[in-house]
């Protein structure tokens, strides 16, 4: 049995982070977008159009991936977590049913109306849609993450016969674990959508291509993602202390700290074995007190060790291990943390050669805009990695282990099958998706004019 | 708990509402998607065809995941038990719907025949493995699996493959494919709209017979017969009869009206042949699950009633709007408003696109 609860943790793991690839993209793209449709409905300058319909079909890709792999998602809770269902449903489902009612019916409706109904209905209304998708992603994500952070910090329940059953679900949308998880994940998709776009608009500045429409996009990517990407580290700043509180273990995972230390200092560089349980660390280099400022506001404040956890959740829990695999959730972190400071770094000397106008001439920061696309999506990935690989053994923090979570009407056939055919559906939509990205980047907007020198209103707008 | 009027019954009624939405609205995106080579020839027939139902096949969609959504949170042991025990059918259901989700937004995105044609197969197949499969477990909640006292199912995926849910099977796929050819006649202009027409002449008459035949083996296979049953299975029935006769005396409307009662009245067959219970045990009928020993708690359903009832009806206005604003014929050469047959020729640009 324990190779269907492993597959169906690698099964859920390879969907779901595939799926996030494109979802933070979409969500950005789709704000960032209606905000290049607003500019042009208020000054008419034609390159802000042409912005729009350009960024608008790299965003429809994304789109098309992530509502298809989102089905998914909703579906999986079910096929291959049907204990996990039995047991939170009356708690866990009413999100996700909300969700879909709520948020996935105005994204999913209003998308199609301004993919098809540019010159059909009016300007404004055409205007309204795109932020009405925009809006539909971003409430989407609310009530996912308010289902998630359910998971991490279970809240506005009361265990009846053997199950969850919800007493509030007033508590559950405003557990304070969403109140930071939604911003941190929503504005961090934002700033994933403004290096995407400030990358391809780099792309173009390096050829001359319209230089002066792409200066235009880079400049504006540039203020968008600084300040998105500075409000997602300090969100999450205050994600870590409350996590430090509402979940000791995954901070002293993230830190690798072994020991209840006071002070603690913050560890930089440190080696333990993956899979194994240790008891320490074989090596680690820290720098004082660091830990204690971050975590507890105080220069040396308490914070507790995997060692002492783990013994107060045998003494709660009975016995067994409540430790997370101490390597991944170290380096995920780290690999979060480092990934946003570059990004923070990065568009910081952007800032600067904004300021001194000179963004489309610096071959460097153009050149590095490029492989600089991949870390906004580093940053996601190894920060739901560790969000999620932190809270093992557990599913539901306290309350259910993962391993208890798993159907057992399916077989270990069963989920092989899906895994590889997933795997593989998954990895050809996604180099296709890739490839018509570059391949719209590489052919351009559409021209501003015809060879007759009139402007072209293309009978397409965005669609098929 | 007993009693018809309650909440379990409530959300039992909601759910089935959740299902027609969708088999309704996706059910000829369904259709559409599988027609789509055989009504259109050229690339740019193809790309009007696609266009009827670009604007709203995700919004459609959606109605699957919100069914699946209300389950979920209504009647957690229903899904779970459900979506664990078709775990390859679900699976199935899932391939087809991927790959027929990114086909529209690939398809046209290369100027090739090759290319194009892949993504119109995808169309094809991932519109048909669901449009068949939903009527395969239906029939098989409807017909019993064997549940073990969890309520795991405990037999293969070859054992949901018996007549009688393949029967089944093949009502929805006829029903979507029927509905599908109405809804094209209504959209489209020449040359599309008459080949849709000759293949809705046979396409709703072989739907009519297999609801027909549906309808009697499930008489046969329920042992206790509500006067709802008889209600939607005779409104069923009657609706299919009608629409097959508008089908062939080429009146589409009337055949998607009537169609459409005939998919709505078909799903709401399943649902008063299943209650009180959501999936029968097939061994003994001790483990049945019903909506009251599957349903969560009164407090969730209490909030979840709330949201639902202010909600559905917002959806159903806008997604009307929707169909308002895309109520025009598609036209040839890009989705131009104005390319319809009475409608002056179409701007070069506008033809030229393909």
């Amino acid at each position: 049995m324990s190779s269907v609860v492993e597959l169906s943790r690698w099964q859920f793991a390879i969907t779901t982070v595939y799926h996030f690839l494109f979802v933070p993209i979409s969500i950005g793209m789709a704000g960032i977008v209606a905000c290049f449709q607003t500019a042009w409905y208020r000054t008419r300058n034609p390159q802000w159009m042409r912005l729009t319909r350009f960024f608008g079909k790299i965003m429809l890709l994304s789109f098309a991936v992530g509502v298809v792999t989102g089905i998914v998602q909703e579906f999986q809770f079910g096929m291959n977590w049907a204990g996990y269902s039995r047991y939170v449903g009356s708690v866990f489902g009413a999100p996700l049913a909300v969700e879909a009612l709520a948020a996935f019916f105005i994204e999913s409706t209003f998308l199609g109306i301004w993919i098809f109904g540019y010159k059909r209905i009016s300007e404004g209304w055409h205007l309204a849609t795109i932020w009405l998708a925009a809006f539909g992603s971003a409430l989407s994500a609310y009530f996912i993450l308010a289902a998630n952070s359910w998971m991490q910090h279970p809240v506005g329940y009361r265990v009846v016969d053997g199950r969850a059953e919800m007493t509030s679900f007033w508590k559950l949308l405003t557990n304070p674990t969403v109140f930071f998880a939604f911003p941190h994940t929503v504005i961090g998709a934002y700033a994933n959508a403004a290096f995407i776009i400030l990358g391809i608009s780099a792309w173009y500045l390096i050829r001359n291509r319209d230089t002066e429409m792409f200066k235009k996009a880079a400049k504006a990517m540039v203020v968008v993602g600084v300040v998105a990407t500075a409000a997602t580290m300090l969100i999450g700043h205050f994600n870590g202390q409350l996590m430090t509180r509402e979940q000791p273990m995954k901070m002293a995972a993230a830190e690798a700290l072994y020991n209840t230390a006071k002070p603690a200092g913050f560890s930089l560089f440190a080696v333990a074995p993956f899979e194994e349980h240790p008891s320490r660390t074989s090596f680690d280099i820290t720098v004082p007190h660091t830990l204690s400022l971050l975590a507890t506001n105080s220069w040396s404040g308490e914070v507790k060790g995997i060692n002492q956890l783990q013994a107060a959740d045998v003494a709660k829990y009975g016995p067994g291990n409540y430790e997370p695999i101490i390597g991944v959730t170290y380096w995920s972190f780290r690999l979060m943390v480092g990934a946003g400071t570059l990004m923070v770094l990065f568009l910081l000397w952007g800032l600067y050669l904004v300021w001194r106008g000179a963004i489309e001439t610096s071959r460097w920061f153009l050149k590095l805009a490029l492989p600089a696309m991949a870390l906004p999506t580093i940053a996601i990935i190894t920060g739901w990695l560790f969000t999620e690989l932190g809270r093992q053994p557990w599913v539901v923090y306290g309350l259910m282990l993962t391993k208890n979570g798993v159907s057992t009407s399916i077989t270990a056939f069963d989920v092989w099958v899906s895994i590889i055919l997933f795997t593989v559906i998954y990895g050809v939509m996604g180099a296709v998706a890739v490839w018509l990205t570059v391949r719209i980047v590489k052919k351009g907007p559409d021209p501003e004019l015809d060879e007759a020198g009139a402007p072209i209103e293309p009978n397409l707008h965005v669609a098929y | 708990m007993s009693g018809l009027w309650n909440l379990q019954t409530l959300w039992f009624v909601l759910v089935c509402v959740l299902w027609i939405g969708f088999m309704f609205l996706e059910g000829f995106d369904f259709g559409v998607g599988m027609l789509l080579r055989l009504v259109g020839k050229s690339p740019e027939e193809r790309r009007a065809v696609i266009h009827t139902i670009g604007p709203v096949w995700d919004g459609n969609e959606v109605w699957l995941l919100t069914a699946g959504g209300a389950t979920f949170a209504a009647f957690p042991n229903w899904y779970a038990s459900m979506f664990s025990g078709f775990y390859l059918a679900l699976f199935l259901v899932l391939f087809g719907l991927i790959i027929r989700g990114v086909s529209f937004e690939f398809w046209g995105k290369v100027e090739s025949a090759q290319w194009r044609s892949v993504w119109e197969w995808a169309m094809a197949v991932g519109s048909f493995l669901p449009a068949l499969l939903v009527g395969v477990a239906f029939a098989n909640l409807i017909r019993g699996i064997s549940l073990d006292p969890a309520g795991n199912y405990t037999g293969s995926f070859w054992d949901l493959l018996n007549p009688y849910a393949l029967l089944g099977g093949v009502v929805t796929l006829l029903l979507c494919l029927a509905h599908g050819a109405s809804f094209l006649q209504l959209r489209t202009v020449d040359p599309i709209k008459p080949r849709a027409a000759a293949l809705g002449r046979i396409l709703m008459p072989l739907a009519a017979v297999a609801v027909i035949g549906f309808v009697l083996w499930t008489f046969g296979e329920v042992s206790h017969h509500s006067p709802s049953f008889w209600i939607t299975a005779i409104v069923a029935i009657v609706a299919m009869l009608i629409a097959a006769g508008m089908a062939v005396t080429s009146r589409p409307g009337l055949a998607f009206v009537a169609g459409g009662v005939g998919i709505a009245m078909t799903v709401a067959t399943w649902f008063t042949a299943l209650y009180p219970n959501v999936i029968v045990d097939s061994n003994s009928h001790a483990y049945n699950l019903t909506v009251f020993n599957s349903s969560s708690n009164h407090y969730t359903l209490v909030v979840m009633s709330i949201t639902a009832l202010i909600l559905v009806p917002i959806v159903l206005i806008y997604q009307v709007w929707t169909y308002y604003v895309f109520r025009q014929r598609v036209g040839l050469g890009g989705s131009s408003p104005k390319a319809g047959p009475d409608a002056p020729a179409p701007p070069p640009e506008a033809s030229a696109r393909v």
